[in-house]
């Protein structure tokens, strides 16, 4: 290792709110980190003398994320979030079954190999229901249909999408649930706290223009979400619970790149989530 | 305590954009006359580019 080069680096192609401010955080404690941007990053396969040892992916792209983390482990480098942990998060099926090998609570999911298959399946989880795309977010192309026509119509558009990996189709049961959903903040195993997710539309994404609100973080929704971003082997998670109709939660979605920016807003300084992101990752780097 | 600002040319309308000191590169700001999503590319000098399109697989 350069004795001039800082053990940490923070790996982000856009520097957002969140990255600004870990960056900030982790300047107040006087921590060194090197900034590393993607779109000019390679690794050939052996160790890099000049790289930092321990980096922190914040690369908003899945596959650069997953490519560039696996890349960096390759070199010796050690990532957080790992690059498995981005792998299994930034693909809505591979967490739904690390939730399910858990033993974890999660909506009735199924994985189709075909649009047609789709289609049956969607017979079985019942109606309304929803079709997800396995890698995205932000709410974006997840449509609900609310019976076998409907769903038929849009199986036929993603039967038309170029992309082999889109014929793999994700289908969920819509689970009937309040105006609102539950995320909660994991950092280093702990729940920081939660927030409501209240939107006007079905889709409560903070992108979708959803309200952030406080939320008293229950013993028992700390403990599932600690457990549902130790399931997917996240260091740093977001996790949305959804509480249907007759209270019951389960686990939607467990987000290994959070955004914490309408959380931080909700919590006001009851937690600060930068700052404990640069605590986790100086005594990470350190060790 | 006097806020120090730069400014530097928006590479979609021209017009002159004002940089809060404090930004970091890959930083994204906006243009205030035409709404552009801008990306601070350097911050010695002051350097703007349109901000890249959202992709297929981005998201938290």
């Amino acid at each position: 290792m350069d004795s001039v080069t800082p053990r940490l680096g923070i790996l982000a192609s856009r520097v957002r709110y969140e990255e600004k401010n870990i960056m900030a955080a982790l300047e107040r404690r006087g921590a060194e980190f090197e900034y590393l941007d993607p779109r000019s990053l390679f690794v050939v396969g052996a160790a890099q003398r000049e790289a930092p040892s321990f980096v922190f992916n914040r690369e908003i792209g899945h596959f650069r994320a997953y490519y560039a983390a696996s890349a960096l482990e390759a070199a010796g480098a050690t990532v957080l979030n790992t690059a498995a942990a981005t792998h299994v998060t930034g693909d809505k099926w591979h967490t739904s079954a690390a939730l399910l090998d858990a033993g974890l609570p999660t909506p009735a999911t199924a994985l189709a190999m075909t649009p047609d298959a789709a289609l049956k399946a969607l017979e079985e989880i019942g109606y309304p229901a929803v079709i997800k795309p396995l890698v995205g977010s932000w709410g974006r192309l997840v449509t609900r249909v609310s019976d076998r026509a409907m769903a038929a119509a849009v199986l036929e558009y993603v039967a038309a999408l170029p992309s082999p990996q889109s014929h793999v189709v994700y289908v969920q049961e819509l689970v009937p649930k309040a105006d609102r959903d539950i995320r909660v903040v994991v950092v280093g195993g702990t729940a920081l706290g939660a927030m409501h997710r209240r939107g006007t539309e079905w889709r409560t994404n903070v992108a979708r223009g959803a309200v952030s609100e406080h939320c008293p973080l229950s013993p028992a929704h700390a403990e599932l979400a600690v457990s549902a971003a130790a399931a997917v082997g996240a260091d740093i998670a977001g996790v949305d619970l959804i509480e249907d109709e007759e209270g019951r939660v389960t686990v939607l979605e467990v987000n290994g790149q959070v955004e914490f920016r309408g959380f931080q807003e909700a919590e006001g300084s009851r937690v600060d989530v930068a700052d404990a992101i640069a605590s986790l990752l100086i005594a990470r780097a350190a060790a | 305590m006097q806020k120090i600002t730069y400014a530097a040319e928006c590479p979609e309308c021209a017009s002159e954009v004002t940089i809060d000191a404090e930004v970091r590169v890959s930083e994204i700001i906006e243009c205030t006359d035409c709404r552009s999503e801008l990306e601070i590319v350097s911050t010695e000098p002051p350097e703007l580019a349109l901000a890249p399109d959202v992709e297929d697989d981005w998201g938290e």
